[in-house]
C-alpha cells in the first residue's frame, strides 16, 4: 500500500495514451462481435429470408417447390385461416390483460409490502420455471377437470353461465374451451409480467407514496397518478413479453383446448410438420411475424417508452 | 368496521398471494400425483397413494433416455451461448463500432419473435440445405435463441461495473490479459453466471423450436408431448417434482451462501 500513496499521481489521466489508436485495438470488437452474430445472421436472419422465399413458391414435395411469385398463397391462407388469427389476438389478448389484473398486486407485494419475506416469495415465483411447463400444463388438465372441484364451485357460484352465456365455456364444462386455453396462456406467462413490474415498482422511491399521502391524496389517487405512471415501463415490457409468446403459442390450445380452439401456432404447426404444405405455413408464420412487429412497434410509439428496445 | 378497514389496508396482499397460489397450484398438483396410482394410461384422476413411481424414476421406455438428450443439448447450448453472447456483451458496452444499431437490433429480434415463426423459419432453411434434422440442429437452435438472453444479462452486469478498476489494474502494470483474467472477469463472473443459468433453463425446457427441428430425436420436453397423446406415465410427475425440488433448495443454498459472505466482509 505504502508503494501505491507514494507513486505519484498521473497529471492527465489516460486521456492522451488513448488518443493515437493502435490498429490492433480498433479490430478488437469486430473479432468479439464475429462469432455471435455471424451465428444470428446464418441462423435467424437467413431462415427469414428462405421463410419468405418459401411462402411464395408453388409446387409439390415429390417434383420439388420453385419461386414462382405466387402471392396468392397469402391470400388463400388468410381467407381460409383467418378465425385462427382472430382466436390468437383474441386469446392472447385477454390472457395478458388477465396477467396484468394478476401479476400487478404481486409485483406490488413483492416491492413494497414483503419485507423480509422479498427474496422467498421472489424464488416462489421463479421456481415453478424448473418444473417443465408442459407438465406444469397438463396439470391444468386435473385442476380443471369436469366435475372436479373447481369446475363445481364455479358452477354453484353461476360463473359457468356467465361464461357460457359469453361464449367462453360450453354447459358445465371448463376444459376443451376457451376458458382453459385463456387459463393456461394466462398462468404459463405470468412470470413474464410479474418479473418487468416488479423491476420498475422496484425503482420507485417510496418516499414518493409519502409526499403524496402528505399532500391528502387518497391511496387510490397516489396509485393512479404516482405509483402506475411510474410502473409504465414495466407494464409495457411485461405485456409485450406476455402477448407475444402467448400469440404465437399452440401447446395450450393443443393440450387444454379443442378443434374449435385452434390458434394460428396450432395451423403453422400442422401445416409445417404433418400436411407438409410449406408455402401455406410459411405465408402464415410471415404474417404472423409481421402482424406482430407492427402490433409492437405501433404499440410502442404510443406508450411512448421508446428507450425501452 | 375494524375488519373491512384492515382488509382494505391488506387488499393488495391477499391479492397478490392469491395470484402466488395461482402460480403454485399446478406444481402442487404435479407433486401431489407423483404419489398416485392411475387406473388407465392417464395420470389425470387421483386414484391411491403408492410410491412406485419414485422407487422406479427411469421405469418408463425411453424417458431417461430423453431426460438425457435434453441435458446434453443443454449443456453445450449453455456453453455456446455463453461464449459468443459474452464476447458479445462486452464489444457492446467496451467499444465503439459500426453498425452498432444494426446489432442491436439483430440481438433484440430474436427476443421479440414468437418462438413458432423462429422455429418454422429455421426449419426451412434446414430443408433447404438438406440438413439431417437431429441432435445438431437442435443445438444450432438452441444456441440461437439463447444468445440474445445470455447478451442481456451480461450487459447489464458489464454496464454497472467500475471502469477505473481495470485502469487501476493497468497502472499497476498488469497487461491487457492479466487485467481481464484477474479483474475484468471475476467481477463480470455474477452476470455471465446468470446469463448461463437462464440459457440452460432455456435449453432444457424448450419445447417449439424443437419440436420443429428434431427429426426423430427425443428430448424430455417432446417426450412429455408424446405422452400427452399416448398416455401420461407417473414417471413424469416424479421428475417435475424432483426438479422443482432441486432448483429450490440450489436456489436456497445459494442465498444462505452469499448471506454469511456478506455478513463476513461487513
Amino acid at each position: 500500500m505504502a508503494t501505491l500513496t507514494e507513486a505519484p499521481p498521473p497529471l492527465t489521466p489516460t486521456a492522451p495514451e488513448k488518443k493515437p489508436p493502435r490498429k490492433r485495438g480498433r479490430l478488437v470488437p469486430y473479432w468479439l462481435l464475429l462469432p455471435g452474430i455471424l451465428w444470428l445472421l446464418v441462423f435467424f436472419a437467413l431462415p427469414m429470408i428462405y421463410q419468405a422465399s418459401t411462402s411464395v413458391q408453388t409446387g409439390s414435395l415429390e417434383a420439388g417447390y420453385k419461386v414462382t411469385w405466387h402471392f396468392a398463397t397469402y391470400w388463400d391462407a388468410l381467407s381460409e385461416y383467418y378465425p385462427q388469427f382472430l382466436r390468437s389476438v383474441l386469446y392472447a389478448g385477454s390472457a395478458t390483460i388477465l396477467c396484468l389484473i394478476l401479476g400487478y398486486p404481486l409485483a406490488y407485494l413483492i416491492a413494497f409490502r414483503a419485507g423480509r419475506w422479498r427474496n422467498l416469495i421472489m424464488i416462489l415465483v421463479i421456481a415453478p420455471f424448473f418444473t417443465s411447463f408442459l407438465i406444469r400444463t397438463l396439470a391444468w388438465k386435473t385442476i380443471l377437470a369436469d366435475g372436479g372441484p373447481v369446475v363445481g364451485a364455479l358452477n354453484t357460484l353461476h360463473v359457468l353461465d356467465v361464461t357460457s352465456w359469453l361464449g367462453m365455456t360450453q354447459g358445465d364444462r371448463v376444459l376443451a374451451t376457451p376458458l382453459a386455453v385463456v387459463c393456461g396462456l394466462t398462468y404459463n406467462f405470468l412470470p413474464f409480467m410479474v418479473l418487468p413490474l416488479y423491476t420498475s415498482l422496484e425503482r420507485i422511491d417510496p418516499r414518493l407514496h409519502e409526499a403524496a399521502g402528505d399532500l391528502y391524496a387518497k391511496p387510490v389517487t397516489t396509485f393512479r397518478k404516482v405509483t402506475f405512471p411510474l410502473s409504465m415501463p414495466g407494464v409495457v415490457s411485461g405485456t409485450l413479453l406476455t402477448f407475444i409468446p402467448a400469440a404465437g403459442d399452440y401447446v395450450n390450445a393443443d393440450l387444454l383446448g379443442s378443434t374449435d380452439t385452434r390458434m394460428v401456432g396450432n395451423v403453422i404447426q400442422t401445416q409445417f410438420l404433418r400436411i407438409l404444405d410449406y408455402p401455406t405455413a410459411a405465408a402464415l408464420s410471415f404474417i404472423l411475424m409481421a402482424a406482430i412487429l407492427v402490433m409492437v412497434t405501433v404499440y410502442i410509439r404510443r406508450s411512448g417508452t421508446e428507450d425501452l428496445v | 368496521m375494524t375488519f373491512v378497514k384492515w382488509l382494505k389496508r391488506n387488499l393488495v396482499v391477499i391479492a397478490g398471494l392469491l395470484t402466488l397460489g395461482y402460480l403454485l397450484l399446478p406444481n402442487v398438483v404435479v407433486t401431489v400425483f407423483s404419489f398416485n396410482n392411475p387406473k388407465g394410461r392417464f395420470n389425470y384422476e387421483w386414484q391411491q397413494f403408492s410410491l412406485d413411481a419414485w422407487k422406479d424414476p427411469c421405469g418408463v421406455a425411453d424417458m431417461c433416455g430423453s431426460l438425457s438428450v435434453s441435458l446434453q443439448i443443454a449443456f453445450w447450448a449453455t456453453i455456446g451461448a455463453t461464449v459468443l453472447g459474452t464476447m458479445i456483451a462486452f464489444a457492446l458496452v467496451r467499444y465503439r463500432f459500426r453498425a452498432r444499431g444494426a446489432v442491436n437490433s439483430l440481438i433484440f429480434l430474436p427476443m421479440a419473435m414468437p418462438e413458432v415463426v423462429m422455429a418454422a423459419s429455421l426449419l426451412t432453411l434446414f430443408l433447404n440445405m438438406g440438413a439431417q434434422l437431429g441432435f445438431w440442429t437442435i443445438l444450432i437452435a438452441h444456441i440461437m435463441f439463447c444468445l440474445s438472453f445470455v447478451v442481456t444479462a451480461v450487459k447489464a452486469r458489464v454496464m454497472s461495473m467500475d471502469p477505473r478498476l481495470e485502469q487501476a489494474a493497468q497502472d499497476l502494470y498488469a497487461g491487457p490479459f492479466q487485467t481481464f483474467v484477474r479483474v475484468t472477469l471475476p467481477i463480470a463472473a455474477p452476470g455471465i453466471a446468470a446469463g448461463a443459468m437462464l440459457a440452460f433453463a432455456l435449453s432444457f425446457d424448450d419445447f417449439i423450436i424443437t419440436n420443429f427441428n428434431a427429426g426423430s430425436t427425443v428430448t424430455f420436453p417432446m417426450f412429455v408431448w408424446g405422452s400427452a397423446q399416448r398416455g401420461t406415465p407417473v414417471q413424469i410427475n416424479v421428475i417435475g417434482t424432483a426438479m422443482f425440488v432441486v432448483a429450490v433448495l440450489f436456489v436456497l443454498a445459494s442465498m444462505v451462501i452469499s448471506n454469511r459472505r456478506n455478513k463476513q466482509k461487513a
